[in-house]
């Protein structure tokens, strides 16, 4: 079962996974990291098909696809 | 126990970007990465920065480098090649380093047939220096020093350098791609993987043109700009193979 | 086993390049060292060196800057509008602690000027030209035998102390023709394990970057550079002394001028006038100490120059007020006779009331 694992720390709040992802289970978060930015999190890792176009969409290799 | 199936290549470094958020230089930093990583010639690869945002990229790509005054990568790489001609040396250029004031740079790089990969990074704009105008701003757009948009009467139109170099001989495989979506992605990665196999079969000059995002200096959020960039740049700057001389013909 | 040539004085540069190991030479044609260029494009080949004329005198400098910093002994050559261009590319070897060798045969300024010789890059070659904080090495030949000796001198100064080197020449000694002895001990090149080469087998990769962009890092990296220039001006000073022991007139010339200046102090020690001549060879590090002292005995100091006036500025500087500092200069191209220096001369000795 493959599922996105976030390095929030990294994250921009570019959104840009948002868009990426074919199945819509990525959105914002509504706190901050530590460097000022809502960082993109996942709300239905049971839907995750390890497609990775949110990885591959990220500019800051913050999301990396476990198995 | 879980296993990463997708994570950063080992030619970059873990080093966080300074890049803004959304700037498509990061996703293609990943890609030209993770095609020498493929290749597997991270040990005989010396990278040639320019001025521009990416001037500190040799923080963020684990190779030998050499920053180049603005506009000379082309001809800091052709010294570093001619020293060391079995290794792979490539810039990574933005548009006004490769298209104003290097244009002299790159053009005589792919007369000569220079067997170095370029990696040009096409945005529109000026980023570092905060958003003037560059020599592929497009007509009507607005920047710092173009405030009531580039006027063709006194500046002209925007200059398409993938074509200009296909002209010239030396040139064996100019491309021109982008990264706004995951589909061209796969063909940007493969295109600058052709652009690097060209030089390893010695066999000339090679450039992949990206269009990229500047959401900073457009003035746009990340996904907005990504939307501008297919709205006016691609019709602008069609993408596609404009030289295919070298290698397989696929 | 030495060697007797009659060689050009250009021709010369390119001969000692070689015999010192430069097998890369990055250039542009321009009057009066175009033979240089062609020497280096026919003969680099023959020892399977890079000879590559660029596309301008920037772009040349920045292959030499790429190639330095890959680890190559490396060469340019140019005249005084050419090596204008080079300005950026230079700060950037001094800034990068990177070797090369740049050759300027000197023609007449300002502009396109002429192409006769000159002397009037004095400032440009000492005092920077580019931007910053930097200095680079200046060795001045006046003969075809130093133009051929001190390039090989140029190289190794430039390994070791990892700086770039100027040959200032000028289009007299470029184009002249003397006898040449080479007789030249074993070339030994360092290593540069700082080179971009590839990472190989190593863990960290060798930059090569000039930006610092956190302002106390610069600090010391400046502060670094002007050690290395303290060390180059206690260790590294070159000059000749002819006659000065007792002289009362002391003429200070460099190149072809001192060639001028020699026949002119013959001629007036032939009328018993005692006159000597201080020949600096390094531009800089400037002979200042060396010169100081050569003008104890003396009352004046006659510096003669083919410009308007740039290197009696460092004369009057090294003298410190102790003499009087005169100046004799001919611009445009035009050279001055040895009869001219000696009515200088003459001039000199009768205002003083003297013989």
């Amino acid at each position: 079962m493959a599922k996105p694992f976030f390095l929030s720390e990294r994250c921009k709040g570019c959104e840009l996974c948002t868009i990426a992802c074919p199945k819509k289970i990525i959105a914002m978060s509504t706190t901050y990291n530590n460097k000022g930015y809502l960082f993109s999190t996942c709300i239905d890792e049971s839907k995750c098909i390890g497609c990775a176009m949110c990885a591959k969409t990220c500019p800051d290799n913050a999301i990396e696809i476990h198995k | 126990m879980s296993e990463k199936i997708f994570a950063r290549p080992k030619t970059l470094t873990a080093k966080e970007t300074h890049y803004c958020p959304g700037c498509h230089h990061g996703i293609v930093h990943r890609l030209v990465a993770e095609v020498i990583d493929e290749l597997g010639i991270k040990e005989k690869t010396i990278l040639v920065i320019p001025v521009g945002c990416s001037a500190l990229a040799d923080e963020y790509f684990d190779l030998d480098s050499q920053q180049a005054a603005h506009g000379r990568a082309p001809a800091v790489a052709t010294g570093i090649k001619r020293v060391h001609p079995d290794k792979v040396v490539f810039t990574y250029q933005g548009d006004g380093d490769i298209a104003a004031i290097g244009c002299a740079e790159i053009v005589h790089a792919a007369l000569r047939g220079e067997k170095i990969t370029t990696i040009f990074v096409n945005n529109a704009i000026y980023g570092m220096t905060g958003g003037q105008m560059a020599p592929t701003t497009l007509v009507g757009q607005v920047t710092a020093t173009s405030p009531y948009g580039r006027d063709i009467s006194l500046v002209g139109s925007p200059i398409h350098l993938s074509e200009m170099l296909a002209t010239l001989d030396g040139a064996k495989y100019i491309a021109r791609v982008a990264v706004n979506n995951p589909k061209n992605m796969a063909v940007a990665k493969a295109a600058i993987k052709k652009a690097f196999e060209i030089q390893l079969s010695g066999e000339g000059f090679a450039m992949v043109e990206v269009l990229s995002t500047c959401p900073t200096n457009w003035g746009k959020t990340p996904i907005q700009a990504v939307k501008w960039l297919e709205e006016n740049m691609i019709p602008q700057f069609p993408l596609g193979v404009y030289k295919n001389e070298g290698g397989e013909q696929k | 086993m030495s060697e007797k040539l009659l060689m050009k004085g250009n021709e010369a540069i390119g001969e000692a390049a070689i015999i010192a190991g430069c097998r890369h030479y990055f250039g542009y044609p321009i009057t009066p060292q175009s033979e240089l260029i062609e020497y280096m494009a026919k003969y680099l080949p023959k020892v399977n060196g890079t000879f590559l004329q660029a596309e301008s005198e920037v772009a040349a400098i920045n292959m030499v800057y790429g190639a330095a910093g890959a680890g190559a002994r490396v060469m340019t050559s140019t005249s005084s509008p050419g090596m204008s261009l080079k300005q950026e590319g230079i700060s950037y070897i001094a800034a990068g602690e990177l070797p090369c060798v740049i050759v300027n045969i000197m023609r007449g300024g300002p502009g396109l000027g002429s192409i006769q010789p000159g002397q009037s890059d004095y400032f440009q070659a000492t005092k920077g030209g580019g931007h910053g904080d930097y200095h680079c090495i200046v060795v001045a030949p006046n003969s075809v035998q130093e133009m051929f000796n001190l390039t090989i001198t140029a190289f190794e100064l430039a390994d070791q102390y990892l700086n770039p080197v100027i040959l200032l020449g000028d289009g007299a000694l470029g184009q002249m023709m003397e006898p040449l002895r080479i007789d030249v001990d074993k070339i030994v090149q360092i290593d540069k394990p700082w080179a971009t080469t590839g990472m190989g087998e190593r863990t960290k990769p060798n930059r090569v970057n000039t930006l610092h962009l956190i302002p106390e890092d610069l600090e010391q990296h400046n502060n670094k550079l002007q050690r290395k220039y303290d060390i180059l001006k206690e260790k590294e000073v070159r000059f000749e002394e002819s006659f000065t022991d007792d002289a009362e007139l002391v003429l200070v010339a460099y190149g072809i001028t001192s060639r001028i200046a020699y026949s002119a102090m013959e001629m007036a020690r032939a009328e018993g006038l005692k006159v000597g001549l201080f020949r600096p060879i390094t531009l800089w590090p400037f002979p200042e100490k060396a010169l100081a002292s050569a003008v104890t005995t003396a009352s004046a100091v006659l510096t003669l120059e083919l410009s308007a006036g740039q290197m009696v500025e460092d004369v009057r500087l090294a003298v410190n007020g102790t003499k009087p500092v005169h100046f004799y200069g001919r611009t445009g191209g035009m050279l001055m006779t040895p009869k001219e220096v000696l009515e200088q001369i003459h001039k000199i000795f009768l205002a003083k009331g003297g013989k």
